[in-house]
């Protein structure tokens, strides 16, 4: 496993959403780098028989009957959004104009 | 009230003493809340436990509970008794950020399922306490509000992510307190403070309405002083919920009884398993925490327990699978940050763009580490090598458990390897910051109970040492039973708990 660069740093913060200047980029690559270093020897260990676990606690899926419950009430909902209106959370336009 | 009242400085009392009092009619609730919120105004500038005080809120709920109790309405056993909540936990009308900027202001419309059993035990709620933000970090310095301070030294951090917690604890601002572990966040700043910490078996405990870190890791638990007290909020917090489908179909462990036959210090018969991998045999743990630790296990030898040596070889890629699983499950859980439903919005031309702002000044650098190695760990390419290998070590610190427990009833380690650092010392290297935790992180690997409780001060520095108990997943009530016999141990030599002996604090005029 390769270790990250700044260019990948730069393109990771672009799939989650997150504006880095050259200044971040400069701060947070070179710290990436020494804990993906780090992780890396989780694939040292475990061989092809280890089978993964995802849970802690052995579960099944839960399940309830499908009916109406009470919830949350609109004006609840919508109570901590930046924007609303007309009982709707509000956005800035989705499209930008080179779309 | 009573001239006893007047006299006696309930802030030092126990939970379960002030429960006593309260219903021997010694101390009414108001007087007990107002003494914390003094105490909490006094000393909280320094220590900057707590990122909202509730005054009124915790004195309408203590008027209510005085006026029933002297109706003569049955009450539970913790009602009146104050208690500080870790922001994680949404609290309908109080402000709720996890200590992120991102959720400055937020007022939830909702309450969490433990905030909702904390208010049906009639518990008044004094705030909300400091954490680092979502609950990444170990020092609570990652906190958007600026870090908390310990009790015991104030130049030094009080442990992390739930350092408010254990701060509001220490400093005798509160008597009991509500915490998260998701990798020792609850039994580290337990350690460094000289307090109790309990992380419950996973789905021990209701999560519904605690803003996630890492869901397969993540656990609510109790905090106090002592080990009778910790177990007290357990009951009140534990149990099913149907609003959480990872929560236990099945009892609360009955932890307060364990307590009270702990207490009685006979552990006939306990086989206890020091595991050799995390007790610092090899060097690397801080020469006063080993002392302390070995002390500890003399004194569990003495009460008639024997003790072992197991080990546990995998754990050596727990934090390695930790510091994949839970950045990866933390870029998934904090995408709802996105300016829309909740929270911060800064505001650009398209909703992509406004994101983009957004995340960048909302969220501190420990979240955009661990949101950046999380994706990446998710990436097309890398998953099978991090994601699913740490899956595997998963598997394999299991295994580890399980036959160590086939040896012995309970397992314990020094709790962290050193006594609580500087505040800055390890703030930009943070593989420095994630090695606090090499000895708490495989128990959330399992899922299995672990506890903290304090076993001294090292001789070096005179700051607190934590012993770490781990049990079986679903023994949480062994954690109370071993601990209290412990506490009560080394409470005789002491002449009463180790809190007792922090330093006093200067108090504001």
């Amino acid at each position: 496993m390769s270790s990250l660069d700044r260019s990948d740093v730069a393109r990771l913060a672009g799939l989650a959403r997150i504006d880095m200047s050259d200044a971040d980029l400069d701060r947070l690559s070179g710290q990436l780098a020494v804990i993906v270093d780090a992780v890396a020897k989780v694939a040292e260990v475990a061989g092809e028989d280890v089978p993964a676990t995802s849970h802690p606690i052995p579960m099944a899926n839960i399940h309830r009957e499908d009916v109406v419950r009470p919830s949350l009430a609109q004006d609840a909902a919508l109570s901590g959004a930046p924007d609303a209106e007309d009982g709707r959370f509000r956005v800035p336009q989705i499209l930008g104009e080179e779309a | 009230m009573s001239e006893t009242s007047s006299l006696t400085d309930w802030t030092r009392a126990t939970a379960a003493r002030m429960a006593d009092a309260l219903a021997a009619g010694e101390v009414t609730s108001v007087e007990l809340v107002q003494a914390h919120l003094d105490r909490i105004a006094a000393v909280d500038g320094p220590v900057h436990a707590f990122l909202h005080i509730d005054a009124e809120g915790a004195l309408e709920t203590a008027r209510a509970v005085d006026a029933d109790r002297a109706a003569g309405v049955s009450l539970p056993r913790l009602a009146g008794v104050p208690i500080g909540i870790k922001d994680v936990l949404v609290t309908k009308g109080l402000p709720t950020t996890a200590g992120s900027r991102i959720l400055e202001g937020w007022i939830p419309p909702y309450d969490a399922t433990v905030t909702r059993r904390v208010r049906e035990a009639r518990m008044p709620i004094l705030g909300k306490t400091n954490m680092d933000e979502f609950a990444m970090g170990s020092s609570t310095e990652h906190s958007g509000y600026g870090p908390t301070h310990n009790p015991w030294d104030l130049s030094r951090i009080p442990g992390g992510s739930g350092g408010g917690s254990a701060a509001a604890l220490a400093a005798f601002e509160a008597p009991l307190t509500i915490g998260s572990d998701t990798g020792g966040s609850i039994r580290q700043p337990a350690s460094v403070t000289a307090t109790v910490g309990v992380k419950p078996t996973y789905g021990g405990v209701s999560r519904f309405g605690a803003i996630a870190l890492a869901s397969s890791l993540d656990q609510l638990g109790p905090c106090g002083r002592t080990v009778l007290d910790t177990a007290l909020l357990h009951e009140v917090m534990g149990g099913h919920d149907e609003m959480d489908a990872t929560s236990l179909d099945e009892p609360v462990p009955a932890v307060v009884s364990a307590a009270l036959e702990g207490a009685a210090m006979d552990l006939t018969g306990v086989k206890v398993g020091v595991v050799r991998e995390l007790s610092g045999a090899d060097g690397g743990y801080q020469a006063g925490v080993t002392q302390r630790f070995e002390e500890s296990l003399a004194r569990l030898r003495d009460m008639g327990a024997e003790v072992v040596e197991v080990s546990c070889p995998s754990f050596e890629y727990a934090l390695a699978a930790y510091y994949v699983i839970l950045p990866s499950e933390a870029s998934s859980n904090l995408a709802k940050f996105d300016s829309v439903r909740f929270g911060l919005r800064v505001e650009r031309s398209t909703v992509e763009k406004t994101m983009l702002a957004t995340r960048a000044e909302g969220f501190g650098d420990e979240v955009k580490r661990r949101i950046i190695l999380g994706t990446y760990a998710l990436s097309a390419g890398y998953y099978d090598a991090y994601y699913g290998s740490a899956q595997k070590v998963r598997t394999l610190v299991q295994r580890d458990f399980d036959a160590a427990f086939a040896q012995c009833d309970v397992l314990v380690s020094p709790t962290t390897p050193t006594t609580p650092f500087k505040i800055g010392e390890r703030i930009d290297d943070p593989l420095a910051m994630y090695l606090n935790d090499i000895a708490t992180i495989p128990a959330n690997l399992a899922g299995i109970p672990g506890m903290s409780l304090p076993s001294g001060l090292a001789p070096e520095d005179g700051l607190p040492v934590g012993f770490q108990i781990l049990a079986p997943a679903h023994e949480d009530a062994r954690l109370y039973r071993i601990g209290a016999a412990l506490e009560a141990s080394l409470a005789a030599e002491w002449g009463g708990p180790l809190s007792a002996q922090a330093p006093e604090l200067e108090v504001a005029q």
